[in-house]
Formats: C-alpha cells, sequence, structure tokens
C-alpha cells in the first residue's frame, strides 16, 4: 500500500508539474522526491515478493491498514518538505512581501 | 532495516561532485556544440539524480523510523543492538540498498537520455522552416 500510494503521489505531482504555466511553485523538487521514493519501495516489493510468492499479494487486513496509514503519513510528510522549501525560497517573493505589509 | 543508507552514501558522492561541476559551470545554461545538438549542462543532470537519492532515501528513513527501526538514540539503529541483527543489517544495506541505488541510477540515466533527446526535437514549426 505505501508503495501504491506513493506513486500515485509522484504521478499526479508529475501530472501537475508538467501542466504548471511557470516554474515558481517549485514541483520539480517533489516530483523527484516521491520517484525516489517509488522506485525504492519497489525494490523493497521485489525483494518480498521473491520471498513470500504470491502470499505477498494477500497481507491482512491489519498489515494493509498500517501501510495505508504508513503511505499517507509518507505523502503529507513530502508535501511539508516541499511547502516549508518554497516558503524558504520565496520564488515569487509573497512571504517577503507579506513580512514587508506587515512591518508598515 | 538500514536499506536507505545505500542511497544516501550516493547521494553524498553525488552531492559532492555536483557542487564541484557547479562552480565551472551555470547549471541550468543549455549550450550548443557545433553540430547544432544541444546538450543539457551534466551538473544539472547530476540535481536530478540527488533529488531522488534524497528525497527518496528521506521518505524511505522515515518508514523504518515508523517502525521503530531507526532511534533518536546511540547506536540509532536497533539492528545495531546484537551481532546477529547487525550482520542481517548490513546484507539488508548490500542487496536491497545498493538495488535501491542502482535502479535509481538506472532510471536517472533513463530521464538523462530522454531529455536529450526531447531537448533536440525538432517543433512543427522548425520541420515546416525547413522543408520550405
Amino acid at each position: 500500500m505505501t508503495l501504491l500510494i506513493t506513486t500515485y503521489a509522484a504521478v499526479i505531482a508529475t501530472v501537475i508539474w508538467y501542466r504548471r504555466k511557470d516554474d515558481s511553485m517549485k514541483l520539480g523538487i517533489l516530483c523527484f522526491m516521491y520517484w525516489g521514493a517509488a522506485l525504492m519501495w519497489l525494490v523493497d516489493a521485489l525483494f518480498e515478493y521473491f520471498e513470500l510468492g504470491a502470499e505477498y499479494f494477500t497481507p491482512s487486513a491489519q498489515d494493509m491498514l498500517n501501510d495505508s496509514f504508513l503511505g499517507l503519513a509518507v505523502v503529507a510528510l513530502g508535501l511539508i518538505v516541499w511547502v516549508v522549501r518554497l516558503l524558504i525560497t520565496d520564488p515569487k517573493g509573497s512571504v517577503r512581501r507579506a513580512l514587508k505589509n506587515q512591518e508598515q | 532495516m538500514a536499506c536507505f543508507l545505500a542511497p544516501v552514501t550516493e547521494a553524498v558522492i553525488v552531492t559532492a561532485v555536483e557542487k564541484k561541476m557547479e562552480g565551472k559551470a551555470d547549471v541550468n545554461a543549455v549550450s550548443e556544440s557545433e553540430g547544432g545538438i544541444v546538450k543539457i549542462p551534466l551538473s544539472r543532470k547530476l540535481k536530478w539524480l540527488n533529488r531522488m537519492l534524497w528525497g527518496g532515501a528521506f521518505l524511505l528513513a522515515f518508514e523504518h523510523v515508523w517502525h521503530g527501526e531507526v532511534t533518536a538514540w546511540f547506536p540509532f539503529l536497533t539492528a545495531m543492538s546484537n551481532a546477529e541483527d547487525t550482520a542481517e543489517m548490513l546484507k539488508e544495506i548490500g542487496t536491497n540498498g545498493v538495488c535501491m541505488a542502482a535502479l535509481i541510477t538506472a532510471v536517472w540515466a533513463g530521464i538523462c537520455r530522454v531529455a536529450d533527446s526531447i531537448i533536440n526535437r525538432k517543433t512543427d514549426e522548425e520541420t515546416e522552416g525547413a522543408n520550405a
């Protein structure tokens, strides 16, 4: 489930990146981060498949639930990293403008 | 157990190489060779690999924290507590971890190849102009 959720996140992030009008949202980082994680979990999944065989595709409900929670947490963490980086680099100058307005 | 350490090691090396190359050339500049072939600088391509390695390893490390395999106190990895677990962890780094790093690098090489061909692809207008 973690692999599936991360892969969906990577695909969605890539589609949004492709449709972007400019690079100010720095979506490339999000894409690379999710694709990197998805590829790493793919290797993990393959090793597990070679070890367990067909049993790999019939996980227990508890395992699936735990993996789903983990997948969603991973997606959230990726989004947090991206948004924090966006605010710090501030490519559109929005944070700077907001801070300047507060000064006045 | 700690398979993310192999991609992290590669990421450290790639970061060092990227930083060294960054000083030499403009990262975002695309250069055109004599044959009219446009080339994306290697430092820019390395940036893509770096982002995949660091990003993926960071999220994978979070998974290990989730499963209680990474702790905030020394020796940071629960598998380091006894020799048997340590041996298993090293085996996992050598198999899963190395495969992860190799797959990411292979995918990155594919991305670079495709990116080079896309940047040199002629648009419809350019093709029409050449035919006219």
